[in-house]
């Protein structure tokens, strides 16, 4: 069984290549449907795999670059990424993470920073899953009542619509979004990715998180454009991430490039199941994602109050992890085999 | 207007270009200052030519990298193109399911 094993040439470690193509398949079918790179979900696999930790988080932005591109160029042609929207929120992101950056270097200066970052994460995680379940909540409600008084439901509607007080704020420069549908001040974007940025620089993440729900909830996109638009940004900052870190000697070009593999095949499915899982699916699929990811870095917290727990809290928010993946996208794939029967179905039903 | 984007965009680029540790995609503690060395004795062929360059010059191996990436990406989304439009799926147009 040699040959389910290939040497890499940097890092000097074998590894279970099928294991790679399958963390493939199973990320690139996650970013593509929530529109996030996902290093949450890929540096324990990466991990468990065997892979050196120095090389695991360069490995992931590499794959995370070629697949992010992948699934913009899918999203692109459905219309869903909105380019202006991308390039001003790029520079509200970079920005915002230099000080974010700083902001840590200044808490490490200070002691206790994982601690503060952690708590951090776990707060705004929390928000982020009250938000998107407090929408649908919202909209369920409207939809009942719209029923009960005999009307019909408007399928564009939505739940929470803070973005239509932002989008009164008439500060110019006004910006029209075509693809998003929407004018607004080139402030609101560009202070709502200084923030999200922000964030991202504090608790060291890439911030399609954080990134994917403002876009829907403060800067008003439908969720097809947020999730397009959000990968339109990891792309960019993605090649640039692992620019960064492939000069500092931390990537293995052979493993993100087997990734890749399955990732390509795993951003198509993911990317395709937008047009079958409405915008309202997609936030609850995303809410359920935030929720897990919450649960692990709780996992990882709780060592820090009750000794001798880290061995299994590690496991358990590993295989939390990995379960949530191997779950979220059993469901996608599913839901995109299903839409697909039925539009080829009907495609041939018309001929 | 035009030059208002122009400037922007000019804004975007010198910022990812000169500002440090921005804009990075994933999480993580900054790599260390660790030197890692390949050990190129048991590779031949094009890995052996990899470790080598990885060895002698990050700069070209980042090159190599950044360049490979996306170009793999593309080849690799077209190829999952075909496979899609082999299948009959439309992809092309989405109907719009929100605001």
């Amino acid at each position: 069984m040699d040959w389910l094993y290939v040497l890499m040439p940097i890092s000097g470690v074998t590894i279970f290549w099928p294991g790679l193509v399958i963390l493939g398949i199973g990320v690139g079918i996650i970013g593509g449907f929530f529109g996030m790179g996902g290093a949450w979900m890929v540096t324990p696999g990466l991990n468990i795999l065997g892979f050196p930790m120095a090389f695991a988080i360069g490995t992931d932005i590499a794959h995370m670059a070629g697949k992010s591109l992948i699934s913009t160029m899918r999203h692109g042609r459905f219309g869903n990424v909105d380019y202006r929207l991308g390039v001003i929120m790029i520079i509200g992101t970079v920005f915002g993470f230099e000080i974010g950056a700083q902001m840590i270097m200044w808490l490490e200066r200070i002691g206790k920073v994982d601690m503060i970052v952690r708590w951090m994460y776990v707060i705004l995680l929390v928000l982020i899953a009250w938000m998107v379940f407090a929408d649908v909540a919202k909209k369920r409600k409207m939809e009942k009542e719209l029923k009960a008084k005999g009307q019909d439901v408007d399928k564009l509607a939505t739940g929470i619509e803070w973005h239509k007080t932002f989008h009164k704020l008439k500060i110019p420069p006004m910006v029209h979004f075509k693809a998003a549908g929407f004018t607004c001040s080139a402030w609101l974007p560009i202070i709502i990715s200084f923030v999200t940025g922000w964030l991202a620089g504090i608790l060291g993440i890439g911030g399609g998180l954080i990134r994917m729900p403002a876009l829907i909830y403060f800067i008003g996109c439908p969720t097809h454009i947020a999730v397009g638009t959000d990968l339109f940004e990891v792309m960019i900052s993605g090649l640039y991430g692992a620019a960064t870190y492939t000069y500092k000697g931390r990537t293995e070009l052979l493993a993100a490039v087997i990734m890749l593999c399955g990732a390509a095949m795993g951003a198509q499915v993911g990317t395709v199941a937008t047009k079958y899982i409405k915008g309202y699916g997609i936030r609850i699929a995303f809410g359920i994602a935030v929720v897990g990811c919450c649960i692990s870095v709780i996992m990882k917290l709780i060592p820090k109050y009750v000794a001798g727990t880290q061995v299994v809290m590690d496991i358990a928010s590993t295989t939390l992890i990995l379960g949530l993946v191997a779950a979220l996208s059993l469901y996608i794939l599913v839901k995109m085999v299903q839409g697909a029967k039925q539009e080829v179905a009907a495609k041939k039903g018309r001929a | 207007m035009y030059k208002l984007w122009t400037k922007m965009t000019c804004l975007a680029a010198a910022a990812a270009v000169f500002l440090p540790k921005t804009v990075i995609a994933a999480g993580g503690e900054p790599a260390s200052l660790l030197v890692i060395v390949a050990d190129t004795r048991k590779l031949s062929g094009w890995e052996a030519w990899f470790a080598n360059l990885y060895n002698e010059s990050h700069i070209y191996f980042t090159i190599v990298t950044v360049v490979a990436i996306p170009i793999i990406g593309v080849i690799l989304g077209v190829l999952a193109d075909l496979v899609m439009n082999h299948i009959g799926i439309d992809l092309k147009s989405r109907e719009l399911s929100e605001h």
